[in-house]
């Protein structure tokens, strides 16, 4: 179709991708339907250098990372029926409740969210630079059946000024279940 | 214990490992029989004064159809300026005020200065809307700082608005009619106080969730006067006996006494350090 060739174009930049989050994927296949339209839409773009039409363009961005679903996470994507006990397809594929999915990936999402809006602001530095102060901080854990306090990680985040429902519920240093310590630092290590 | 079937600590926060469960449960039990959350089924009220906020509330929380709590606490500390009426389910009101007024005060210690009422407004607005209206809170905020007066509501999928008058809960329609007819910019505080209390009393006559007595808090720059009954309800009844019983009801039959025979054992004496 003749409107989609001007999305596609392969002269734009790399930088027009921008990094996006799960949650910002707008269905782009209803707009910009009439030809009229589109030709508005293109002087627009030239003038305001309007980047926002790259939006719809998941499929093509390299730098944005998948979201977790709730896929067992064995070899193959098999689940271990001895340690988790009976598959349910249903259960794999849709969220039992619907805030499941949104709070599994909720961190992710806003700091994808506030590093894309950091580098169209700034530039490319600011993100790099922050995300490997993360990464560096991230490494300071104990061992993986221990409590870790992630201060590190937490001044950074500015998170050790805020109380949340993380901090109150399901505290994991007051959990009642423990881990085996060894199969546990052998899943971490992907020996298991 | 150790089970070798977890594999990584659990993460902090809401666990949702059993609404798979819960919704199979729903179908066992064909509807109706699954336990209710306490909901609170309120008229709460706010008005903006000349010198502050009025916030009036009922105190009657309800489980479906019974009377749960005939004096429920329903206008919640947020901090020395802020008070927060709340409706919806009690538990939720009552966390989601907790968790703000926990950060409002963290922010004051570490900047030395007073929350205002928009910090407050948004940091609730960004939790309940993270939580897309699972958290069912129906919030009235007032407060004075240093902008002025202010009373906002935020709705439990984060929907907030700034009024200068407002109800809020199951008798909402009927304690609004009250504040429509009688509001005026600039009130004084008794005709302030006495509008509420007007706008709550309709509410309690005209719904069944609310009822019982009459909260009023007033919040000016000087301080917060929480007047907690306002208005106790003329249906109150009173206990016509009472229920002690006197001693000697019980007749004793026998009496038996075996001395306990305790040895000690090891002594030691520790000196205490007086400086």
């Amino acid at each position: 179709m003749a409107t989609r060739t001007i999305f596609h174009s392969p002269l734009r930049p790399v930088e027009d991708e921008q990094i996006v989050g799960a949650g910002f994927a707008p269905d782009v296949s209803s707009d910009y339907t009439t030809q009229a339209e589109v030709r508005a839409y293109q002087r627009e773009s030239v003038t305001k250098g309007d980047k926002m039409n790259s939006r719809g363009l998941r499929s093509q961005l390299k730098d944005s990372v998948p979201v977790a679903g709730l896929c067992p996470q064995g070899a193959y994507g098999l689940q271990d029926s001895l340690r988790s006990g009976f598959t349910s397809i249903k259960n794999e594929l849709l969220p039992s409740h619907p805030l499941e999915l949104s709070e599994k990936n909720f961190q992710l999402n806003q700091d994808k969210m506030n590093f894309s809006t950091l580098r169209n602001i700034q530039g490319l530095h600011a993100p790099l630079k922050l995300q490997m102060e993360y990464r560096a901080a991230r490494q300071i854990q104990r061992l993986p059946f221990l409590p870790s306090s992630n201060l590190a990680l937490d001044t950074l985040r500015g998170s050790d000024e805020c109380i949340g429902f993380e901090d109150i519920l399901c505290d994991p240093a007051q959990s009642e279940v423990m881990g085996e310590p060894h199969m546990m630092v052998e899943y971490k290590l992907g020996m298991l | 214990m150790a089970l070798s079937t977890i594999l990584e600590t659990p993460g902090a926060g809401f666990n949702f490992d059993n609404a798979a469960r819960n919704v199979a449960f729903e179908g066992l039990f064909d509807g109706a029989q699954t336990p209710k959350p306490l909901k609170t089924g309120t008229t709460i009220a706010g008005v903006v004064f000349k010198d502050g906020v009025v916030l009036g509330a009922d105190t009657r929380a309800t489980s479906s159809e019974v009377v749960a709590d005939k004096m429920c606490a329903k206008i919640h500390y947020i901090s020395p300026n802020m008070y927060c009426c709340g409706a919806g389910t009690a538990a939720d009101t009552e966390k989601t005020t907790d968790l703000l007024s926990s950060n409002l005060s963290i922010f004051s210690l570490n900047s030395g200065r007073n929350p205002r009422v928009v910090m407050a407004v948004n940091i609730l607005q960004d939790m309940l809307y993270r939580y897309h209206g699972q958290i069912g809170a129906n919030l009235i905020l007032g407060g004075v700082d240093c902008t002025g007066n202010h009373l906002y509501t935020v709705g439990p999928y984060g929907s907030v608005n700034k009024v200068p008058y407002l109800a809020m809960g199951s008798g909402d329609m009927a304690a609004l009619g009250i504040l429509e007819d009688g509001f005026k910019h600039d009130l004084d505080l008794e005709k302030a106080k006495e509008l509420v209390r007007a706008a709550i009393h309709s509410g309690i006559m005209s719904d069944l969730g609310s009822g019982n007595n009459i909260d009023i808090c007033v919040i000016t720059r000087q301080g917060v006067d929480y007047i907690r009954p306002y208005q106790e309800s003329e249906y109150k009844q009173s206990r016509n006996i009472k229920y002690r019983y006197r001693p000697g009801t019980t007749p004793v039959l026998t009496e038996k006494v075996v001395p306990l025979k305790l040895e000690v054992v090891q002594e030691a004496v520790q000196q205490m350090d007086t400086a």
